[in-house]
């Protein structure tokens, strides 16, 4: 009996032991050049920050602006200046300023309190999204910029708002 | 409690500190709380020791006061949430913490109710009342009646149902939960409940009030102060606004928005309610205090509920009917010529009134109304009410807005400013059985902390500068002042120490919703930032930076 329970327990031991001892022989290679949150890389080199379509294209811009009132990121961003959430029309940028930084940051939102829209948006929107907020601190062409706001006179459109070189990033110049 | 009494007066009977010598107090001792957002509390002095809940992460620290320097016996970490930072509409503060049967009670920001042993600083209970993910927050300072700790939710702009929730002092479990919007049972509204406005009358007006399912994202939290009366067995608290703000989306009164209840505290049970703002228009919220005061009023004895309410006007009623005595306006307003008595209803200006995609300009008061959150003092001594507020007015353009969880469910545009005084703060003496203002003393930034007023006829506020102020309770005349390192936006306290002597204690740390230009490092640029404050707030990062500091003076 005594003999018949050990042989169980054996087993049971190596079943689960199997589990926790298994290798991947070949690791799967991972490759992210999108979305990092800081610019600091360990090894020498720049990182290559990837483009925005969206950026480039003023319907796509416009179209972001508008979104960024319907999804209400108004509510904590405001109009750029911030409220609950951080301010987008200036120099300094939290989780980083290239567009794949801020696409990823409304994808899976941020820790201190940004909401992760994943499968809320669908990824085009995203992209105008994120393309707008780079608007909204000059970051983008000015002849693709939304040039007028419909709404209560506030701040400048962004066409024609200055460009606020990110500050506290030692990454290149923004082109 | 934070309050100081069940009342609500923030008197101290306390005379060591008088007009007299009150312009030789000095700093005694400070305590940084390591915290740098906006610091709305109230230290809790219980015996010998000083109870201080920061803003998150709502730290809980006990200071011995019997030791030079008041160092820390112990502190309590919640470890709220970090994403609950990002649901809480007016920064990250908390309004501070009460005291009953050996324990300290308060609220964390991801909507934990928490009761700590104020010997050992061990968690005797911890609950959790609501949810980040709905866009509930806590901020308030709960009160506890009874044997149970009351408190209510925030989180009127994203969307939330209003509530106030009573756990069990000893156990912390759920005694009652009464709602705002939503039918009568959820209400906790019965057959003894005898609202003394018709329009305050009828069967499930929290949701015919309302347009269909509307009042399940209506808002009218409850953040603000809960007071008691013990005869009449009442406890008074009002709610918030409804959401969302742009009114063209809520047609109907939304009620119980903007609403003062009293309710028996032992089951919830409401016994009359009285809407101070049907149809809310302005973000108007009624969350201020209620005053339990007993006076002469009209040459009869009366017992009084007085309430300095955002919408401009100070409010007297008879807390054992929910009359409305008396509404004088204490501020400049054009959004309402009055309150009509007969029907309790204010008398609103219909030019005033916000328009989907059109701006509507020069309303006075602005959304954080007359008077705000800071809370108002009362002394017996001098028969006054001491009340920090604000002048601002704004322009609004409605906006439509479609609700989406755990996020602003506003709708709305706003830019303040000024107003006609073109002071953005006051404090103001007044008078409320005559209904008239006693004295006044103009601030540059808007008085956003509270009053408290002692036996010495003194009264302390802060302003967003960073100066501590003393001035005299009959007359407003300066007596003394010290700039700390931020803006006060804290609510003065005044106590006596083990040693005897009496101390004057308050937090330094600028933030809040006036304050959010700096506490979150806002953009200027952008006028309608932090819902519009900011337009009126350009300059305050000027004249004060961040920084979490309680200070303590005394007489040398």
């Amino acid at each position: 009996m005594r003999s018949g329970f050990a042989f169980a327990l054996c087993l049971i031991l190596s079943l689960t032991a199997c589990e926790r001892e298994k290798r991947e022989l070949s690791p799967q290679p991972t490759r992210s050049e999108a979305g990092l949150a800081t610019d600091f890389v360990a090894g020498a080199g720049a990182l290559q920050p990837s483009g925005n379509p969206a950026e480039l294209n003023a319907p796509a811009l416009s179209e972001g602006k508008t979104l960024f009132a319907t999804y209400n990121c108004t509510g904590c961003h405001a109009n750029g200046g911030g409220g609950m959430g951080p301010a987008l029309m200036d120099d300094e940028w939290i989780y980083g300023y290239y567009p794949d930084q801020i696409f990823r940051t409304i994808l899976e939102g941020r820790p201190n309190g940004m909401p992760a829209f994943r499968g809320r948006i669908p990824d085009y929107q995203v992209w105008s999204i994120a393309g707008y907020v780079r608007s909204m601190s000059g970051l983008v062409r000015k002849d693709a910029a939304p040039g007028r706001d419909d709404h209560l006179s506030g701040k400048k459109p962004e066409s024609s708002t200055d460009k606020m070189q990110p500050s506290n990033s030692a990454a290149p110049t923004v082109p | 409690m934070a309050a100081k009494d069940y009342a609500n007066t923030r008197f101290s009977g306390l005379k060591e500190i008088t007009t007299d010598n009150v312009a030789s107090l000095k700093p005694a001792w400070t305590f940084s709380t390591g915290v740098l957002r906006g610091h709305e509390g109230a230290p809790l002095v219980v015996g010998a020791t000083m109870y201080v809940v920061t803003p998150y992460p709502n730290n809980l620290y006990a200071l011995d006061l019997t030791q030079p320097g008041a160092p820390a016996k112990w502190v309590y970490k919640p470890k709220p949430l970090t994403a609950s930072q990002g649901v809480a509409c007016c920064d990250t503060v908390n309004r501070g913490a009460a005291y009953a049967d050996g324990k300290i009670f308060y609220n964390t920001l991801d909507n934990h109710t928490v009761a700590v042993d104020a010997q050992t600083g061990t968690e005797v209970w911890n609950t959790k009342v609501g949810d980040i993910a709905v866009g509930e927050t806590l901020t308030m300072a709960p009160i506890v009646v009874k044997g149970k700790v009351i408190l209510g939710n925030s989180g009127g702009e994203m969307g939330i149902r209003g509530r106030v929730t009573a756990l069990d002092a000893t156990t912390g479990a759920v005694a009652w939960r009464a709602f705002h919007t939503g039918p009568d049972a959820d209400v906790l509204i019965g057959p003894n409940f005898k609202p003394f406005y018709p329009s305050d009358r009828g069967t499930d007006l929290g949701v015919s009030s309302w347009p269909a399912d509307m009042w399940r994202t209506g808002g009218a939290s409850a953040w603000g102060w809960i007071s008691y009366d013990p005869e009449l067995d009442l406890i008074f608290y009002g709610t918030a606004n409804p959401g969302p703000w742009n009114p063209d989306l809520r047609p109907g009164d939304n009620k119980w928005s903007c609403t003062v209840f009293a309710r028996r505290p032992d089951t919830g049970e409401a016994v009359w309610a009285y809407q101070y703002n049907p149809h809310d228009l302005y973000d108007h919220d009624s969350v201020n205090e209620h005053m339990v005061l007993d006076l002469m009023f009209k040459g009869q004895m009366r017992k009084l509920l007085v309430h300095p309410e955002r919408n401009g006007h100070m409010y007297v009623f008879d807390r054992q009917t929910g009359e409305v005595l008396s509404a004088e306006p204490f501020a400049f307003v054009n959004s309402s010529t009055g309150v009509d008595l007969k029907t309790g209803r204010p008398v609103m200006v219909t030019e005033k009134k916000p328009i989907t995609g059109r701006v509507v300009r020069d309303i006075c008061p602005a959304a954080p109304g007359a008077k705000d959150w800071q809370p108002t003092s009362y002394s017996p001594q001098t028969g006054l009410l001491y009340i920090p507020h604000q002048d601002l007015c704004q322009d609004v353009e409605a906006l439509d807005v479609g609700y989406i969880a755990g996020t602003p469910y506003v709708g709305a545009n706003v830019k303040m400013y000024a107003g006609p005084s073109g002071q953005r703060g006051q404090v103001q003496a007044w008078d409320i059985v005559n209904g008239k203002q006693v004295w006044k003393i103009q601030e540059n930034f808007p008085v956003w902390s509270g009053t408290v007023v002692t036996a010495g006829d003194v009264l302390f506020y802060g302003t967003m500068e960073g100066w501590f102020k003393a001035v005299n309770a009959k007359t407003g005349a300066p007596l003394w002042q010290f700039k700390t390192g931020s803006g006060i936006i804290g609510q003065p306290i005044t106590y006596k120490g083990p040693d005897g002597k009496q101390y004057v204690a308050v937090f330094s740390g600028v933030g809040g919703w006036a304050g959010a230009i700096v506490a979150g490092n806002l953009d200027s640029r952008d006028p309608t930032a932090a819902l519009g404050f900011v337009n009126a707030m350009s300059d305050l990062p000027q004249h004060t930076t961040k920084g979490g500091t309680l200070h303590v003076f005394a007489l040398p």
